[in-house]
């Protein structure tokens, strides 16, 4: 029987044959389906990803008209930090301008984290009137709520990590609740700074890292910087696909935070004034691309039909059905960006 | 992995009119579908031909919204900003605020 190249969720190469490549689709998209709640792909979708997946091209792309465009997050880090070139924020944002041609940039502290910003944020939004002046793309400026740096000894409050296991949920629920206040007004501070310099847009990343406070936090902040500056751009990018409890009873306009997947974050998101939400699917580096591809592919179709904004999926190592490697292959790449804007229904990645 | 994004799904920034659909998306929260007419709609051109590099070059020049070539006299950086405010009838935060700055408004 022949057998179809293709990879593993940790990015290994692994020849399968029609019959595991159908079953693994159909196995992957179940799991979605039944964790979500939310509706099965139709046969002809899953004949589409199988052919994407078994088509013998290196790399595939999207039909004629159906291209889309792409944000950031740890935009600026890519480059200099990463990869250690040896260039500043702005060079790096001016080469993915006229190298890259990518569709956005976003502007980003190496110490990634809103709260870690309040001592250098005037530098921070120098550079960003500096960078506004020469690039033509929009330039979103982007850091992470991480709820978790509020916590003794990096911060005052409680460390509801180690009262858990003690049993003190009240404890640990109140440290969340004072946490989650202190990271508001830092966003708030921060991310109005920023927009004032002429940032295009504000990138609220891996949101929910945390948990539920984590995420409650950044509901608040667009909130307030919405009714600041209503013209603000905002993009939510999610740290998973599904929302941990660690408050467990948090709530933002009635619906409880702990447990939405996707399609139900979105909803929230929309509603507290987000302008583009980055839908999180995580990827199982033990299962196949095949599994992993179906499963996001379920995820993104539901997330994007429930929502009103555009849904920039994303689509880095370990998240989205790429494999988790910081070097993802092309064939998988390429697979997972045709089959999340084609059937997955993104309006962006 | 951008590049190769880039390569199988994306627009191509200013190469084409990327950077513009992306700003009707931040500014208008509209879906891709949406996002890409009404640029087409400012541009005059079909809603294929903003993927369009080719044509896309030309136009570009022809509004002097900037390109990937750095070319003499052409629009660079906050200039073009200025005239792509114009084409797509948005505000761009970073036009406003040097219009603040030397006093225009």
């Amino acid at each position: 029987m022949s057998k179809f190249f293709t990879r593993m969720g940790d990015g290994s190469a692994v020849f399968l044959s029609e019959a595991e490549i159908r079953r693994d689709l159909e196995e992957g998209m179940l799991d979605a389906a039944d964790r979500g709640k939310i509706p099965e792909l139709t046969d002809d979708e899953m004949e589409r990803l199988y052919q994407i997946i078994t088509d013998p091209q290196k790399t595939v792309s999207i039909e004629r008209g159906n291209e889309v465009v792409m944000t950031f997050d740890a935009g600026t880090l890519k480059l200099p930090v990463r990869a250690g070139l040896p260039v500043d924020r702005m060079t790096t944002v001016l080469t993915h301008e006229r190298v890259l041609c990518s569709d956005t940039m976003e502007i980003g502290n190496a110490d990634y984290s809103y709260k870690q910003l309040k001592n250098i944020v005037h530098e921070e939004a120098a550079s960003m009137e500096f960078t506004q002046l020469n690039c033509i793309i929009p330039v979103f400026y982007g850091a992470m709520p991480n709820l978790g740096l509020y916590t003794k000894p990096d911060g005052p409050v409680d460390n509801w990590s180690e009262l858990l296991p003690m049993a003190k949920i009240g404890e640990a629920r109140a440290a969340q609740e004072e946490a989650i206040e202190m990271a508001v007004k830092d966003m708030v501070y921060i991310a109005s700074i920023l927009y004032e310099a002429g940032a295009d847009g504000i990138n609220f990343d891996t949101v929910g890292a945390s948990g539920d406070g984590d995420f409650l936090a950044t509901l608040k902040a667009i909130e307030i910087l919405k009714s600041k500056y209503p013209d603000m751009a905002i993009e939510v990018g999610m740290a998973g696909e599904f929302v941990l409890g660690m408050h467990g009873q948090l709530e933002y306009d009635g619906t409880r935070l702990a447990g939405l997947y996707p399609h139900e974050q979105v909803k929230v998101v929309e509603k507290a004034g987000g302008t583009i939400f980055g839908a999180v699917i995580n990827t199982n580096s033990s299962k196949s691309l095949p599994w992993n591809l179906a499963r996001a592919v379920t995820f993104s179709k539901a997330c994007s039909e429930a929502s009103n904004i555009p849904v920039h999926v994303n689509a880095g190592m370990g998240v989205g059905g790429i494999p988790l490697t910081n070097t993802s292959p092309t064939d998988a790449t390429s697979r997972v960006s045709k089959s999340l804007i084609e059937i997955g229904k993104a309006d962006g990645l | 992995m951008a590049v190769i994004h880039e390569v199988a799904s994306g627009m191509g920034g200013i190469r084409t009119a990327g950077d513009l659909v992306a700003r009707v998306q931040m500014s208008k929260a509209m879906k891709i579908k949406e996002a890409k007419k009404y640029v087409a709609e400012k541009l005059g051109v079909s809603v294929i031909d903003l993927s369009d590099s080719y044509l896309m070059k030309e136009l570009r020049e022809e509004l002097d919204i900037g390109h990937v070539q750095v070319r003499d006299r052409a629009s660079y950086g906050i200039e073009a900003k200025f005239n792509i405010s114009k084409v797509l009838d948005i505000k761009i935060n970073s036009v406003e605020n040097f219009k603040r700055k030397v006093k225009m408004i």
